[in-house]
Parts: C-alpha cells; sequence; structure tokens
C-alpha cells in the first residue's frame, strides 16, 4: 500500500505509493483519501490524493508529523472506492472555433482528424486526481495512437470549458488558465459550482468519463 | 439589516477580504488562501475586541480609501503601514498601527502604503461582511471563489460592515515586525534531484524577490540550480511554503493561494515558523536560506506560536 512516509514541511505527510501510474495504484490511494475523510482526524486540514502520492497537510498547533504519521499506519482501511463511483457524460463541439491543436496533432501523430476524434471518443476514462485549478480533473489513459507532449510555448489563455490532451491524460479547463495542452474541443457543461458546496466538483477522483459528441449549435443552446 | 458600510473611493493595488483560511477543499483544487500574515491579521481583529474567525480587509503596498457610511466603528490596523484618518470636518490625523481608532459617519480612512513591507490588515469590531464558501470568505482570485465573486475590490464598491456600532474599548500594544535574516527550511522531497553544486549555491547565495510575486507564489531570482535528475515529476499535490524549480533553475516558493497540484522538483520547503515573515519580503530584497531539521522546525513553531498567543492576551 503505502510504500514510504516522509514529511513534506513541518505540517504535511508526504505518503509515497511508488513511480507507476495506474489505475489500480490511484485508486488505492482514492480508497485512502475517502476512509482519511471519512475519519476526519484531528488536526488535519487538507488531503490532497494525485496519481501516486497523497498529501496530508495538518495544523501544527493541533498534531505533528510522529503522532500523525503513526495514525496513518495504523489506519483500518474500509473500501470506499467504489461506493461512489459514477460514469459522468461530457459533450464535447470539436468545432474549429475550439480544435486549436488539432491540426497540429494530426500532423505530429501523423493521424487523420477523424481518425483522432474516434479515437478519443471511444473511450471510457478513468479520474486520477482533481486540482491544480478548481475542480479541473485528471483523467486518463488516453488511447496510445494520440499521445503527444505539451506544447513547446504554453498558452497565456486557454478558454475555460477547453478539453485538452497529452501524454496519456486527457482534462478539462474548469476556468479560463494558462496552459500548455493540446487542445481539441470545449463543454458547455459546467464542471465546478462554488455555489453547490456539497459537490461542487461534476467529476470527482474515480469517477469515470464518457465524451460525447455535439455540434456547434447544440454546443450554443446549451442549458445545464 | 445593518446598513453601514464603506464606500470604496480608491481601491488599492490587491484589497480583498480574508480569514484564517478555507481548509479541506485542496482535492477540489481548492487552495487554503486566508490571510498572509497570520499573525498580523490575528492581532488587528484582538485588538477591536474579535475572536472568532472574522473577514479583515487585506491589503497590499497602497491600500485603500474608504469612507463610512451610516455607522460607528471600533477599527484598528496592523502591519508596517502609513495611514490617515481624515475626519467629516475634512481635519487629518496621522494613523497610529497597533491601537484602535474610533470612526464616524463621512470618516474616512486613507491608507497610503505599507512600508518595507507587502502586506497589511485592517480590522473592525465584529468583523466586515464577508460572502462564505466552505466556512471562509478568503478571496481567491483564480478560482473566482470568497467574498466579493473571489475578485479585487474596485472603486466605487462597497463594503458592509456585521455590526453597525461597536462598544468603543480602546485598546493597544507595543510590537514591532522583525526581520529575518535567513529563510529557515527543511529538504523538500526531491532533495536528492538536485547537484551537490547546486544544493551549495542554494544554500550559500543569496537570491532576490522577484516582482513576479503575489498571493499565489513568490519568485527567486539567483543563481541557477542545476537539476541532475529530471526537471518534471508527476504532478503531485502541494502545500504553501514548498520550494519548487523549474527547468530554468529559479525557485518558487508557494504562497497561500497557490495551485493545489504542481509537477515541478522541490528542493526544499519553509518552515511553518518563518511564513508570516517571509510573504512580507518586498521585490528586490535578498535572502538567504538555511537548512535545519524538522523537530527544530517544530521547536520553533511551538515559540514562534507561544509568542503569538503572548501579544493577543496582552491585548486583554
Amino acid at each position: 500500500m503505502i510504500k514510504n512516509i516522509i514529511n513534506l514541511g513541518d505540517a504535511a505527510l508526504y505518503c509515497d505509493f511508488g513511480a507507476e501510474v495506474n489505475k489500480e495504484i490511484n485508486s488505492k490511494i482514492i480508497n485512502y483519501f475517502k476512509n482519511l475523510k471519512k475519519n476526519k482526524i484531528f488536526g488535519v486540514t487538507n488531503i490532497t490524493p494525485s496519481y501516486n502520492k497523497l498529501i496530508i497537510s495538518f495544523d501544527l498547533t493541533k498534531i505533528n508529523y510522529e503522532k500523525l504519521k503513526d495514525k496513518i499506519i495504523n489506519i483500518e482501511l474500509d473500501d470506499l472506492a467504489k461506493e461512489t463511483k459514477k460514469i459522468v457524460k461530457v459533450p464535447v463541439c470539436v468545432d474549429d472555433e475550439f480544435s486549436f491543436d488539432l491540426n497540429r496533432l494530426s500532423e505530429k501523430l501523423n493521424l487523420g482528424l477523424e481518425k483522432i476524434l474516434e479515437s478519443f471518443f471511444n473511450k471510457e476514462y478513468f479520474c486520477y486526481m482533481t486540482g491544480f485549478i478548481a475542480g479541473m480533473p485528471f483523467l486518463g489513459d488516453i488511447d496510445r495512437k494520440i499521445r503527444l507532449k505539451r506544447l513547446e510555448t504554453p498558452r497565456v489563455k486557454v478558454p475555460k470549458g477547453s478539453i485538452g490532451i497529452t501524454e496519456q491524460f486527457c482534462n478539462i479547463y474548469t476556468y479560463e488558465s494558462p496552459g500548455g495542452w493540446n487542445i481539441i474541443g470545449n463543454t458547455p457543461i459546467k464542471v465546478f459550482d462554488k455555489l453547490n458546496e456539497n459537490n461542487p466538483a461534476t467529476i470527482n477522483p474515480g469517477d469515470n468519463v464518457r465524451f460525447y459528441k455535439i455540434n456547434k449549435s447544440e454546443y450554443l443552446n446549451w442549458n445545464d | 439589516m445593518i446598513k453601514a458600510y464603506f464606500e470604496i473611493l480608491r481601491p488599492g493595488i490587491n484589497s480583498t477580504l480574508q480569514d484564517e483560511g478555507r481548509a479541506h477543499q485542496n482535492h477540489i483544487g481548492v487552495p487554503f488562501s486566508g490571510a498572509m500574515d497570520n499573525r498580523n491579521y490575528l492581532i488587528s481583529n484582538y485588538l477591536v475586541g474579535n475572536k472568532s474567525n472574522l473577514a479583515s480587509l487585506e491589503f497590499a503596498y497602497q491600500g485603500p480609501l474608504l469612507k463610512l457610511k451610516l455607522g460607528q466603528v471600533l477599527a484598528a490596523i496592523t502591519g508596517n503601514v502609513t495611514f490617515n484618518i481624515i475626519r467629516n470636518n475634512l481635519t487629518v490625523e496621522e494613523g497610529v498601527c497597533y491601537q484602535t481608532f474610533k470612526l464616524n459617519p463621512d470618516d474616512q480612512i486613507d491608507i497610503i502604503s505599507t512600508n518595507k513591507s507587502v502586506y497589511g490588515y485592517f480590522s473592525v469590531q465584529k468583523g466586515l461582511k464577508g460572502d462564505y464558501y466552505w466556512k471562509s470568505c478568503s478571496v481567491n482570485t483564480k478560482a473566482k471563489i470568497g467574498s466579493n465573486e473571489g475578485e479585487k475590490f474596485s472603486i466605487n464598491q462597497k463594503i458592509y460592515l456585521n455590526q453597525s456600532e461597536s462598544e468603543f474599548n480602546s485598546k493597544k500594544i507595543d510590537y514591532s515586525n522583525l526581520k529575518i535574516e535567513f529563510i529557515r527550511v527543511l529538504k523538500g522531497t526531491n532533495f536528492n534531484f538536485f547537484s551537490e553544486k547546486a544544493k551549495k549555491t542554494f544554500f550559500s547565495n543569496e537570491f532576490t524577490v522577484s516582482k513576479l510575486t503575489d498571493r499565489m507564489g513568490m519568485r527567486l531570482e539567483g543563481s541557477s540550480i542545476e537539476n541532475i535528475v529530471d526537471t518534471n515529476i508527476r504532478s503531485e499535490g502541494l502545500i504553501k511554503g514548498v520550494i519548487q524549480v523549474p527547468a530554468d533553475g529559479m525557485p518558487i516558493i508557494m504562497l497561500s493561494d497557490h495551485g493545489t497540484i504542481g509537477g515541478y522538483p522541490k528542493i526544499s520547503v519553509v518552515i511553518s515558523a518563518d511564513y508570516d515573515k517571509l510573504v512580507q519580503l518586498t521585490p528586490g530584497t535578498k535572502i538567504k536560506f538555511k537548512l535545519i531539521e524538522l523537530s527544530e522546525a517544530e521547536t520553533l513553531f511551538k515559540i514562534y506560536n507561544m509568542e503569538t498567543e503572548n501579544i493577543l492576551n496582552q491585548i486583554n
């Protein structure tokens, strides 16, 4: 399970689950995350899961590294990973005005536009983590045929709703933000709603996501 | 319905409502935020009699010019701040930090600047009226979360008060903000990504705080820190105080509004006891890092926290 725990500064635990990134390891991390949330350990202020790490930060006036580490090592885990698992369907418009990098992908991958989109829409994706900016889901794995590095020079502004791919992952820009992922479309749905305090993110770690194509007029008339 | 409010005649450069911050939302991409200099935030609140987590106005460099409408309020400013109180008969009084003052209807408070520091705090009795998301009204401009739709204040806006009439209990305290010689740090989780020469450079050379510094992060300029393993790691969770070194070799310190995950190697992490002082360093300041051990960092925080509590107890 956790391969190693070290301190990240004086007010956080860095739980290492190894170097690999895959669904199995990530599901274990998400299960830890859900168990820790449920247990509400005194002094813990944030629990941040990622591909293969779990960062637990705490209030140093309430607990310290050694004491919390002890609790984490001895925690009894329930299987919570599957409890809330759901499939989220995300509509995407791939019109030219939204899919800035489709031609670049086509050239670099030596693959037709239709083939790239077919491959992208054909798969169901797993949400490894959300973050960087509020609600942004990091999804994977995309087909090997359509994997490409980030842009050499990141865009200063990627529009809200953009669907980006890079390496084995895809994501959704929940806010306008700088970014270097290859943009292939845009979704009209609200992926993050700050007014929904209990469930602000439409996609959460452990969820599955399916993208489907919509046309421009469906995009423009979308009503959440 | 409370009617008293401040009218913003000049917003200042970076004026936002802040409290003690927003816990438990990192996993959805929402950082902790909250007052950058927590000690000064607390002192300003204790001076006006606030002991719970209430909204204060945080300002940076040039602060706002505010006019009180329809209320009478006990207020205080902390930090190293030059400000004037312009009375409703237009007489001007020089403001003094760390002591309460009374504002009457149509009095103005002109927060001119923070001196050799970045952040200052303006608090009123029972707090300013915040909009709450996940139990905190702290503004995070990147995710547009918190009070004022998650934005900095702008001209002609109103900031409402939680209470129109204060009880006037004058308080003051002698306090001076201390400068630090070194920023003390612990080894980061990717410490060994850096060459021996780079580590030596990191702990012996001076770095300059760059102009590209805000509530999200502090960029540093100086000798490039050489990475001998990989300039990228798999994105993972971050905390405030983490010092990342991207491919260009220039360190960036994560501050309260940082992105919740990041993919650059972490050379060090600033200790909790030094954070309030770190955020007050202005662009152009030269800093040096000093490596210490975890147990020492914990002791230093205990001392720092005890000092803070002693200061707050003195106010009562």
